[in-house]
């Protein structure tokens, strides 16, 4: 077996690629160092023929995608050859390596009636701004609210696991339902379990809820890591929101209040984070239900003197 | 044709110290609360104790959804012994799972550095340390973790241990009192919160003696 066309796992939706077209493209290509920061550029290895027929379609439309001509010329010879041997007969392309579109931070906090969180509806494509209007944030069940950065793809398999999961509780129509601490459990376990097969699903997710009057609010990294607080934030987050969630928050804090933190933490991103847009949702969940804001705009401020005339004394300069 | 290398490692040091002292007749298990992740700290209220048996309590610092992971594993594994032999496992029985179920992961190791410490048969205090493949001996204290090499040498001044090797064989236990113990504990802790920057927030005591399970707890820096 191992013949090349066994393993023609992707859907070819664009024609076959020419040996020729192919090892062009390669030339565009470079192939991906271990150091290579992952958030920067989606690359493609090559090697295999099977795969990302659907990038190479874009690269060859987007030269902004190239890069320093490496060995990888020579190593597509053969579009039709095998993917390496040493792993047996399952391919070693069917991993995660990259994330491709992501998606960069949620906040949250819990105040006095249940948990708000707040994302942005931006997807990156490596430095592109993709996607602008994509749902981070997503009810699950009666009583949770799960948000989600990094890998979107991967963000819809974990919604489509927890269709499941909450189908399978309503079957039981016993007057029970999953509450935030068990959906959480169910998403650390998971989470453990593809790191375990070193096949991840490229996420951070923040799961807040209440039932029964008490508010729960976690998070579950990509590697399994999870914890429980009182605000949580993924991604740049962790770096620029949690300082001022630490500093301000206080416990029972108001729906006003609450909205206010979120804004001033997410107008912080706004300004420092590359990938963030300026369309965010904010969601509320309570005893009651969830609820998810209408997309909406944050005011900024650019008028500082510095940015007027800024090569003043150094012209010349950017 | 070079492999892909990964860009993501399966692993990642959540930091904290752990720290266990036996007595004649008492054990205390301790440990701080914070969990960091390179130089973020994620949350500062996080327990890394967890209480296995009646008798048996761990202390896991290292990588926290292995740790999760490996004592959600022994307490399944104790509720199954519960169901066969109709009592609790001792200390020292669950000591040796707990080396076993490490060992197993030898080739793709739980990232845990744990430490182990509860009433013996007898009722004496035991604290078995290990490594995050299995490796484990009783001893008389242990410190694992992030402020494990600020920790033991102070221990060592204070308690130490006769050698196993000796003959008569002596006790590992300390001569210390209960309040010594414990006194003992938030000092050393206060101590490697000062150079470790992954040990402060807050210091977790659990004290198992005769009597049953006492907690305490105390404020530690916070930067």
């Amino acid at each position: 077996m191992a013949d090349g066309a066994a393993h023609e796992s992707t859907e070819h939706k664009y024609r076959p690629i020419s040996p020729i077209f192919a090892s062009t493209c390669a030339c565009t290509l470079s192939s991906p160092t271990s150091r290579r920061r992952s958030r920067n550029k989606p690359s493609v290895s090559l090697k295999y023929s099977h795969i990302h027929s659907t990038l190479i379609f874009l690269c060859f439309n987007s030269f902004s995608l190239i890069h320093r001509t490496t060995m990888a010329t020579t190593m597509v010879k053969e579009v039709g050859s095998e993917p390496a041997q040493l792993l047996g007969p399952e391919s070693a392309s069917e991993r995660t390596l990259y994330p491709y579109v992501t998606g960069t931070s949620v906040v949250a906090l819990k105040y006095k009636d249940g948990i708000l969180m707040a994302a942005d509806m931006g997807a990156s494509y490596g430095s592109t701004l993709r996607y602008k209007s994509v749902e981070r944030m997503k009810s699950i069940g009666k009583h949770s609210l799960l948000g989600a950065s990094g890998e979107i793809s991967d963000f819809q398999e974990i919604l489509h696991y927890l269709d499941e999961l909450i189908l399978y509780d309503n079957m039981w129509d016993d007057g029970n339902s999953l509450g935030p601490k068990e959906v959480h459990s169910y998403l650390t376990r998971v989470m453990y379990n593809r790191r375990n097969k070193f096949n991840p699903l490229w996420n951070s997710l923040v799961l807040g809820g209440v039932k029964n009057g008490q508010k729960y609010l976690g998070m579950v990294s990509m590697i399994g890591v999870n914890f429980e607080d009182n605000h949580v934030a993924t991604g740049f987050g962790n770096h620029l929101a949690r300082p001022i969630l630490r500093d301000e928050w206080h416990e029972n804090l108001s729906f006003e209040d609450g909205v206010k933190l979120l804004e001033k933490c997410m107008r912080v991103l706004l300004y420092r984070d590359r990938s963030a847009v300026n369309k965010l949702q904010i969601a509320k969940i309570t005893e009651e239900g969830v609820t998810i804001s209408q997309p909406y705009a944050l005011k900024t401020f650019w008028g500082f003197s510095a940015f007027q005339n800024p090569t003043v004394g150094a012209e010349g300069s950017w | 044709m070079t492999k892909q290398q990964a860009n993501w490692s399966p692993y990642d040091n959540n930091g904290g110290s752990c720290v266990a002292i036996a007595g004649a007749d008492y054990c205390v298990i301790a440990a701080d609360t914070r969990m960091s992740t390179g130089y973020s700290i994620l949350t500062r209220e996080y327990s890394k104790i967890c209480k296995l048996a009646e008798k048996s309590v761990m202390a896991s610092s290292g990588f926290q959804a292995d740790v999760k992971a490996l004592q959600k594993h022994l307490a399944a594994r104790h509720l199954i012994y519960q169901h066969q032999h109709n009592k609790h496992m001792s200390c020292p029985a669950m000591a040796q799972l707990l080396s076993n179920t490490l060992y197993y992961k030898r080739f793709f190791p739980y990232y845990a550095f744990n430490v182990l410490g509860g009433l013996d048969s007898e009722g004496k205090g035991c604290v078995y340390t290990y490594d995050a493949v299995g490796s484990y001996e009783r001893v008389g204290y242990s410190a694992q973790g992030s402020g494990s090499t600020l920790i033991m040498p102070f221990l060592d001044n204070q308690l130490k241990s006769p050698s196993p090797l000796l003959l008569p064989a002596q006790d590992a236990v300390t001569p210390l009192s209960e309040l010594e113990a414990v006194d003992l504990i938030k000092t050393v802790f206060a101590s490697a919160t000062e150079r470790d920057i992954y040990t402060g927030d807050k210091l977790e005591i659990v004290v198992l003696n005769a009597d049953g399970i006492r907690r305490e707890y105390m404020e530690l820096r916070k930067d």
